[in-house]
Formats: C-alpha cells, sequence, structure tokens
C-alpha cells in the first residue's frame, strides 16, 4: 500500500534501463487504449519531464495572463465590467493554483516552479509578453486569446496524464464565462462608436501576430510533436490547433466588421483550409525567452506580488503553532 | 524565500446534502483551517457546494494501479448479480406478466 498522492519517482525510465524496452510497450498500449495514467504509474523520463515542462509553462501563463487584465480593474468602463473583470482574473490566478499542483504530482515543487518564474528561467505563453494599452486590448484577449486558449485546453483535458485532464476539464468549464464575456465586450465596442470601432480595429491589428502565434512554432518546425502525441500528451498538432481556431473564429471577425491586413489570408475551398502568411518564429523565440515588450514588468510585477504577500504567508504558517485570537465570550 | 511550500490537503467537495462528498484537488496550507479557506475559493467558486472535507494527504492510504487484479473475481460470481439470471422468461412460463 502506498500514499496516495505522493510525487514519485520510477526505476528504469530511461532508454538504455533494464527492462525499459518492456515496460515502455506496455505503457504505450496503455496510453493507446485511451487510459489515463496517474502519478503512481510508471511512466518514460521524457513523459515525466515534457509533462512538467508543459504544465508549468500552462500554470505561469495563467498568472502571467493575470496581469495586463487585472491592470485594467480600475479603468474598466462599467461597474458590471469590472465584477466581469475581477472574477476572470480570480480565475486565472486560481487555475495557475491547480496547475501547480498537477505539476507536482510528477516531483517538481511548487516552491520551486514559482521561483523559476520570479528568477525568469521558466517560460510562459508568448501572448503575455506583450502590452494591454488600451480597453480594447483587454476585449481582444478575453476574446481571441481566450478562444485559442479553450482550443488547446479543451484538446489537452482528453490527454492522458490524470491529473492534468482533471484540472483541465475544471478550467474549461470555467473559461466558458471568459469567452463569452470576450466576445460580449468586443460586440459592445463594434457596434458601438466610430472611435470605439477604430480602438477594437487598432487593437486586433496589434494582437494578429502574437494570436498566430499562440499555439506555437509551426508543425514543420516543433521538434517534440511527435513523441507528444504518440503519448497523448497533445492530441492535436499546433497548426491543427491554430487551423481549428481560424476556422471558427475568422468569420467571426469579418462578421464583427473587422479587417486583418495578412495578404495571405485565404479560405481554400478545396483542401477547407486557410491559407496565412507564417508568423516570425524567430521573433516568437526571442519573446518567450523574456525579450517581449512587456516581459521584464511581467516577471517585476510577479515578484513585488510575491514579495509583498510574504508577510501573510509568514502569517498563515504562525498561526500552525500559535492561536491566541479573543474569541467573544461563550464562543466554543 | 521557501515560504509557501505547505502540506498538502485533498478536498472534498459536496453538491447537495445527501450526495457524496467528491474527491475535486487539492491545496497547500499550514493547517486544516486555512486549508478549508483555500479550498473554498478554489473549488467552491463556481457550482454548489454546501459542505467541503480537507484531509491531509499524508493521512490517505490506496492500493497501488499494479495491483488492480485484486479487484478480479478468481470465478464467476454472475450468481450475485441480478443479470445471471433469466428469471423473466421463467416467470412468463408460469403466467406471470407483470414486472418481476
Amino acid at each position: 500500500m502506498v500514499l496516495a498522492t505522493r510525487a514519485f519517482e520510477c526505476a528504469n525510465d530511461t532508454p538504455g534501463d533494464a527492462g525499459y524496452d518492456d515496460r515502455l510497450a506496455a505503457f504505450e498500449a496503455r496510453v493507446a487504449r485511451g487510459d489515463k495514467v496517474e502519478p503512481g504509474d510508471w511512466m518514460p523520463h521524457d513523459y515525466r519531464q515534457q509533462l512538467i515542462r508543459l504544465i508549468h509553462v500552462h500554470a505561469n501563463s495563467e498568472i502571467c495572463g493575470a496581469l495586463p487584465e487585472g491592470c485594467w480593474i480600475p479603468h474598466a468602463p462599467s461597474f458590471k465590467r469590472k465584477l466581469a473583470l475581477c472574477a476572470k482574473v480570480q480565475d486565472e490566478v486560481g487555475h495557475a493554483q491547480l496547475l501547480y499542483r498537477a505539476a507536482e504530482t510528477l516531483g517538481k515543487s511548487r516552491e520551486e516552479m514559482l521561483e523559476e518564474l520570479i528568477n525568469g528561467k521558466a517560460k510562459y505563453s508568448n501572448v503575455f509578453h506583450y502590452h494591454a494599452k488600451t480597453w480594447a486590448d483587454v476585449c481582444v484577449i478575453a476574446w481571441l486569446i481566450d478562444a485559442a486558449a479553450i482550443v488547446n485546453q479543451t484538446m489537452m483535458a482528453d490527454g492522458s496524464y490524470g491529473p492534468y485532464s482533471r484540472a483541465l476539464k475544471r478550467i474549461c468549464y470555467e473559461e466558458a464565462f471568459h469567452l463569452t464575456h470576450g466576445y460580449d465586450m468586443c460586440i459592445s465596442l463594434a457596434t458601438g462608436s466610430k472611435i470605439q470601432r477604430d480602438l477594437l480595429q487598432d487593437a486586433l491589428n496589434r494582437w494578429w501576430e502574437p494570436i498566430m502565434m499562440f499555439h506555437g512554432p509551426s508543425d514543420k518546425e516543433s521538434k517534440h510533436t511527435e513523441m507528444l502525441m504518440r503519448w497523448r500528451i497533445k492530441l492535436m498538432t499546433n497548426d491543427e490547433q491554430r487551423q481549428t481556431f481560424l476556422k471558427k473564429y475568422l468569420p467571426k471577425i469579418f462578421n464583427l466588421g473587422l479587417t486583418l491586413s495578412d495578404p495571405n489570408l485565404r479560405f481554400d475551398d478545396v483542401t477547407k483550409e486557410w491559407h496565412y502568411t507564417e508568423p516570425d518564429w524567430k521573433r516568437f523565440v526571442e519573446v518567450v525567452r523574456g525579450n517581449g515588450p512587456a516581459s521584464a514588468l511581467r516577471v517585476a510585477t510577479r515578484r513585488l506580488a510575491h514579495e509583498e504577500g510574504a508577510w501573510v504567508r509568514r502569517a498563515l504558517a504562525a498561526a500552525e503553532t500559535k492561536r491566541d485570537i479573543p474569541l467573544p465570550a461563550g464562543a466554543n | 524565500m521557501p515560504d509557501s511550500q505547505w502540506r498538502v490537503f485533498e478536498v472534498f467537495h459536496q453538491q447537495a446534502r445527501g450526495e457524496p462528498h467528491v474527491h475535486v484537488g487539492s491545496v497547500h496550507a499550514p493547517d486544516g483551517e486555512t486549508a478549508l479557506l483555500l479550498a473554498k475559493e478554489q473549488y467552491g467558486r463556481r457550482q454548489a457546494c454546501v459542505n467541503l472535507w480537507v484531509v491531509p494527504a499524508e493521512a490517505i492510504t490506496a492500493t497501488t494501479y499494479d495491483d488492480a487484479d485484486i479487484f478480479e473475481h478468481g470465478t464467476d460470481k454472475s450468481y450475485r448479480e441480478a443479470f445471471g439470471y433469466e428469471t423473466t422468461k421463467r416467470a412468463r412460463s408460469i403466467g406471470d406478466t407483470k414486472e418481476i
């Protein structure tokens, strides 16, 4: 018998180890059947490492995604929008907590992951390396970036690792509100005054390239895709996710009266796919390495929040040993 | 500064009185009361909830998936299932046409 939720290391999990090939064959057969892998199960070392990497980046992205939106809470144009934005930001931070826990079941501690984010060592989604300059940016982020994220997360929720899959199901449920609210905000601007429509078009112009990069490098450049698909960590390639996103959302974008400046953007009636200009993947790599316009600000804000919250964590930890909260007479 | 790597508490959520408590995830907390507070934020934000349990993860002892065969039956035990019987057919043959 074992502890139910401890993070496990497993033996002989690297190519060349005794019995590795047999274990790998059994593991791959199980995964191919659609079985979920749980923390105590034997898994290849690379499966564990790839999942830690992906979930860690995902969790960091939830934290960093809350930052550009959080800045706009004091400036929301109405009380209703302010309430919704508060709820969305709270959701994103909550998602990070769920995801750090999922990654921990693979053997990397939350402390370590939080430290790596603050030290600028860990990556997060390319789209949060940019500034949200206007309220329309908040609308475009909430609609199209959440839409792109839902394509990715719905697919990942059917993946083979149990704890990640369960966290994603909960996350997708909450994201449904983000998407609806984001579309609602964009409709408001698109059907508003000329100033509002121009503001939305300007935001879309600036965000389109980062959005096109969101699902990651083209399949031609992506290193890990074959292995990730075989182990059902991913169920769609980056380009397939991008197509799914474009097919659903480009018609909606055009329906709002918005335009996109990519001269190669057209729907192919034969292949039933969108053609587009391949984003600058060298630039993408630069941005996710921490050289985007807002990269330094994001990490600095996160570090400040962590440091300024230290007293709360100390107080909670002290409460474990010391309880001298005065209770009213008759309590207990 | 490593000051938030607290113990793990498993969280169980009950949607309505009379329903079972269902495991929904876990939180880090220094103690049970703080774990409840964090669990409420993390797992009680959406959907109905009338009650939460938090249990220190180290208090849970579990079987392993490798031993899942201990739940399998060595022999055919369909005699202890309703589907193991063709009694409807037999009841009809003796004139009982009602639900059995």
